[in-house]
């Protein structure tokens, strides 16, 4: 137990390392943007019938005024006492806005993850078992199609057949247009992150798919598969019982490192259906030089990003008995 | 009595491709005979590389995709297809493979020897056959990687005693004993033998081979090359082939004399005999002979133009 909880401490000084480094690498990035904040939200129109006090006041909200290394200093104090700033777009507290965001993608991820990875594993290990054969190959060519497809790409072209064609499915927003945010029911927001879930989903599966293989593969060409059928097993009882349970490690590492693949394709995948969930929040805040809000969802995705590898790493700990009785014998 | 098994004639190939266009048949094992009687020990002894195991699989049938097998194997009185053999490995036909790396890290000892049958008569089948080898019921709850190397050694050869096998395929079961605990784990054969199974004990140890069995084949490059019986090697001037003589004096009580060169690589040699590299008594038609075939000279078999013995006779007349 100590052991454990040596290894995640150890774990939470290097998390608070790398927010702090992600965080100044986005402020940086941002100070290099070549966008002129006031230009972009303003208008080069509105800027010039603006008298200079209110120039110089739009200024200061901006923060074009103040010294870069003041600015990051001071976005760092206030969120080391936990206020994140206020978004200047949106005009409310940055974790109002991003906990807002959050909600409406979490359905989204949630999904996105849950059937990428239980249908990445499912055809991993189909291919591995049936390997060079027919469905091997089909597995292996879906994926590799996918794989070298960009996601926008495919989620216009899923809207243009269940949306513009079909009619079956919106072709946008996470709620109806023109509806009370009161009635709008479950089945509404459902309906809404189908398309984008099934983009993000149907990207996510190749990868987990194609690494689920190779370990198959792996586990099926081992001493103890020889063995196994050696000792009469039959070829399901091999790959149930032996690959399976080999697979499992790899696949849990592989699914939580995921995370950070569905939370970056949902960038994009987000505003091709102008949906209203983070992604779509960071693209906003990108181009509008929000800098209390960019740097907000940077750290706040990169320590959910984080945590899951975390997790993944614990629960290592759990399942590989290697780990699990070595610790218990300490 | 009929042998319990008869190999006759088995070859061995694997199709490769060589720079991925050149479809190539690599014969691993050639025209091998051999055969095992229940109650006896038969040692199959040869270099690493020389297709030890791919002869164990082959009985099995569990020999990788992109091989295939010519030849005869009877069972028992009986041809040993690939559905026979599917229906017979793991109970009348055991593997006892050489180490740990052969049981499933993650699964525990119990479980991977029950094959996932949870019976009670399976239960205690298993519970016996490790006691048998002085393993208590803890066993069972272990992981592969907290048995040690001679626990390990003996949980294997108890997954294969619980089926009760009339015919058991040892491939280099002792590899990392020390020669105490290696005499133990031989120890147990002779025990199985004298219980009536067939033991064919495949490894690259001459010394070790002798103190146990009956029989010794050797093999070289695919091919066995010489059978004689455990006796010939108390008389080296008994032995036929100049390869087994060669492995007699390199033995530490024999001189310890190396051979020089080394096993050719399968398919290396097409014509003549594969040892014409490493013979001292090679002959021009040993490198051109269309095909050696296995004679049966003093109650054993060698693969020699010109093996010890008539070579004496010639000499003498």
């Amino acid at each position: 137990m100590k052991h454990r909880l040596q290894f995640t401490g150890k774990k939470l000084v290097r998390m608070a390392l790398l927010l702090l480094g992600v965080s100044l690498v986005t402020f940086l990035l941002m100070c290099a943007s070549p966008l002129d904040p006031l230009q972009t939200n303003v208008g080069q129109v509105a800027l010039g019938s603006m008298s200079p006090e209110q120039v110089e006041r739009l200024e200061a909200y901006w923060g074009v005024d103040t010294p870069p290394l003041q600015r990051y200093l001071g976005w760092l104090g206030s969120v080391l006492h936990g206020d994140f700033g206020t978004s200047l777009l949106y005009r409310q507290p940055v974790l109002d806005v991003i906990g807002q965001r959050l909600s409406n993608s979490f359905l989204l991820l949630a999904a996105a993850w849950v059937i990428s990875g239980i249908l990445g594993l499912i055809l991993g290990v189909t291919a591995g078992a049936f390997r060079g054969k027919l469905p091997d190959k089909l597995i292996r060519g879906y994926c590799l199609l996918i794989s070298s497809t960009p996601a926008f790409w495919l989620a216009i072209l899923l809207l243009l057949v269940f949306s513009v064609w079909l009619g079956w499915l919106p072709v946008g927003l996470s709620v109806p247009a023109g509806v009370a945010a009161d009635a709008v029911t479950f089945a509404d927001r459902f309906r809404h992150a189908i398309l984008p879930a099934l983009t993000l989903s149907i990207t996510g599966v190749a990868n987990i798919a194609l690494h689920t293989r190779e370990k198959m593969v792996d586990a099926l060409e081992s001493d103890y598969v020889l063995f196994a059928r050696a000792r009469g097993e039959s070829n399901a009882s091999i790959v149930l019982r032996h690959g399976l349970r080999n697979v499992s490690l790899p696949a849990i590492t592989l699914q939580f490192a995921s995370i950070s693949e569905i939370i970056g394709g949902s960038v994009l995948v987000e505003q091709v259906f102008s949906y209203p969930g983070l992604g779509q929040a960071a693209v906003d805040a990108g181009l509008g030089s929000d800098l209390p809000l960019l740097l907000g969802i940077t750290v706040i995705t990169s320590a959910i990003v984080f945590a899951g590898n975390l997790i993944a790493d614990l629960l290592y700990g759990v399942v590989d008995p290697k780990i699990r009785r070595g610790a218990a014998r300490e | 009595m009929e042998p319990i098994l008869e190999i006759r004639h088995m070859s061995v190939f694997f199709t490769q491709y060589e720079r991925g266009i050149r479809k190539r048949i690599l014969p691993v094992i050639r025209d091998l005979t051999l055969s095992v009687e229940a109650g006896e020990i038969v040692a199959v002894v040869g270099a690493s590389g020389s297709g030890k195991s791919l002869l164990a699989h082959g009985i099995l049938g569990i020999l990788p995709y992109n091989s295939h097998m010519e030849g005869t194997i009877r069972y028992a009185g009986e041809s040993l297809t690939p559905e026979r053999s599917a229906k017979l490995r793991g109970k009348e036909i055991a593997l006892i493979p050489q180490g740990v790396t052969y049981l499933d890290p993650l699964m525990k000892v119990g479980d991977q020897l029950r094959k996932g049958n949870r019976s009670e008569a399976v239960r205690s089948r298993i519970r016996r056959a490790l006691e048998r080898y002085g393993l208590g019921a803890e066993t069972e709850a272990l992981y592969p990687f907290e048995l040690s190397g001679g626990m390990a050694r003996r949980v294997l050869i108890a997954s294969a005693v619980a089926e009760d096998p009339r015919l058991i395929i040892a491939d280099e079961p002792t590899p990392g004993l020390d020669a105490r605990a290696a005499e133990r784990i031989l120890g147990h054969f002779r025990e199985l033998a004298d219980e009536g199974s067939g033991v064919l004990f495949i490894t690259h140890d001459l010394e070790l081979a002798l103190t146990v069995a009956d029989r010794v084949a050797v093999f070289y490059a695919g091919e066995t090359i010489e059978e004689a019986s455990a006796e010939d090697f108390k008389e080296p001037e008994r032995l036929r082939h100049p390869f087994t003589k060669a492995l007699w004096r390199a033995m530490p009580e024999h001189g310890f004399k190396p051979i020089s060169g080394a096993q050719p690589y399968p398919g290396a040699v097409l014509a003549g005999c594969p040892f014409a590299g490493q013979c001292s008594d090679c002959l021009p038609e040993c490198k051109t002979a269309e095909e050696i075939p296995l004679r049966e000279i003093r109650g054993g078999r060698v693969r020699c133009l010109h093996p010890y013995g008539e070579r004496k006779k010639e000499e003498t007349i």
